[in-house]
């Protein structure tokens, strides 16, 4: 046996699954897709008590629709996002950034909540969610609460999350018509990891940017909005803008490191290319569209 | 540790078995239901040549537990050829082509291929491919599985001096 020995529960509601996290006190993880705790069991360095499969919660899966906002069930495989017609017409880039997860075995199990829940730091998801506007809520027996995600992410793999949370639902706000769709990330091959990674959403209205949302990936110790920047396009025509100046911006409020994949010089570099280059492809093809 | 109670339908025979809650799939079908065709490379998710199909997914089986299986089904290498020895269309363009050396990986390949010519008849070369960087071989360069992918889209061959 490869992991060490824990009691398996797979809980038919999201009570009882409160329930169990709640009575292990910090001694419980909680099991979706499994594509990242299952090697972490594997080799031991994670030795839970109690593992809480969440996959048989059929609440926990559902997508709807309304009140201007897109809520997305934790354990919605990543492959069933990238097949969801509705959410790809609400949220491409959202689909595009799921495209970009591990490969297509992994995203057969993996779900969106793992990877949200989860908060690695090079992550396409947690990123383009953060990007995007999107908050999560949170449920115990103590009761609810919603956290937007811009308050989520502590450090890497360090989230808001309690020991005795459970995440119930993740909320997109709905972005209107005349939204373009950034995303770009640089991995050395396919499924893995981004050294540098962009993901965002600018909506013109009237010739005039009236909505930016901005995140990177692969840039710090958590994905990380680009505040500047967003800040900086609004109100702008998008004929005019300055990719180069906003990409300076965006570049600004990232805080890169070195690792045995790259240099924290190479990853401002790249990333500040990589943004301009979005965002003088895609601002003026939709102005021209 | 809890241990329980589970029913697996494996390539079409159902499968009855007392597990405990760590055991991995992997495990439980190779030592347990005696499935050795799904080869246990890396165990932690990077290889792919555990890959089986799971209720008609590509999944790698390292990453689950046998007791997540309860209830589902299951198709592993061995479920696949006919019962005369004939080859499923994976295996055959595999044959066909060089796509295996060693052999060490190919049962996760041929099941990846196979999972994605049951959910659509007939995937493209790009979709082929794209699913399989999910999968790590050390001996062929990945030339003939190529060819393998090609043959299988049914797009003609490149020459020999590829």
């Amino acid at each position: 046996m490869k992991p060490a020995a824990f009691d398996y529960y797979a809980p038919s509601s999201i009570e009882e699954a409160c329930r169990l996290l709640s009575e292990a006190g910090g001694g419980a993880t909680v099991l979706a897709g499994g594509q990242t705790l299952m090697p972490l069991l594997a080799l031991r360095m994670s030795q839970p008590f109690i593992v809480v499969d969440i996959t048989r919660i059929a609440a926990l899966k559902t997508v709807t629709r309304g009140d201007g906002c897109t809520r997305i069930g934790p354990t919605l495989r990543q492959n069933e996002l990238i097949a969801h017609a509705e959410i790809g017409r609400a949220l491409p880039s959202l689909v595009t950034a799921a495209r970009h997860v591990g490969h297509h075995q992994t995203r057969n199990r993996g779900t969106v909540g793992g990877s949200i829940a989860l908060g690695e730091p090079a992550a396409e998801l947690p990123a383009t969610a953060l990007a995007l506007g999107a908050s999560v809520e949170l449920r115990s027996l103590r009761g609810t609460r919603r956290v937007p995600l811009q308050d989520f992410y502590f450090g890497p793999y360090a989230t808001a999350l309690e020991p005795d949370e459970l995440l119930v639902g993740i909320e997109f706000p709905d972005w209107p018509a005349g939204t373009s769709w950034l995303f770009r990330e640089i991995a050395q091959r396919p499924g893995d990891f981004a050294l540098v990674g962009f993901s965002g959403a600018v909506t013109v209205q009237d010739g005039r940017i009236s909505r930016a949302g901005l995140a990177w990936f692969g840039m710090g110790p958590t994905p990380i909005r680009a505040r500047q920047a967003e800040a900086a396009l609004l109100n702008q025509n998008p004929e005019q803008i300055d990719a180069q100046a906003i990409a300076q911006l965006a570049i600004a409020d990232t805080a890169p490191f070195d690792d045995h994949h790259a240099s924290a010089e190479y990853r401002r570099t790249v990333g500040r290319r990589l943004c301009a280059k979005l965002l003088s492809e895609t601002l003026p093809a939709r102005q021209a569209a | 540790m809890s241990s329980h109670s589970i029913q697996i339908r494996i390539n079409g025979r159902v499968h009855q078995a007392t597990v405990e809650s760590r055991l991995l799939l992997s495990d439980f079908l190779r030592d347990e239901a005696g499935y050795t065709g799904v080869h246990v490379g890396c165990e932690h998710g990077v290889c792919g040549a555990c890959t089986v199909i799971v209720d008609g997914q590509a999944v790698r089986s390292c990453l689950m537990l046998a007791v997540q299986a309860d209830g589902c089904s299951i198709t592993t290498v061995e479920g696949l050829a006919a019962a005369d020895g004939t080859l499923h269309p994976v295996q055959q363009a595999l044959r066909d082509t060089h796509g295996l050396q060693c052999g060490f990986c190919t049962p996760g390949i041929v099941m990846t291929l196979a999972a994605l010519r049951e959910a659509q008849a007939a995937p493209s070369e790009e979709r082929m491919l794209a699913a399989l960087s999910g999968h790590l071989c050390r001996c062929t360069g990945y030339q003939g599985i190529r060819r393998a992918v090609r043959q299988l889209a049914g797009t003609p061959a490149e020459s020999a001096h590829e």
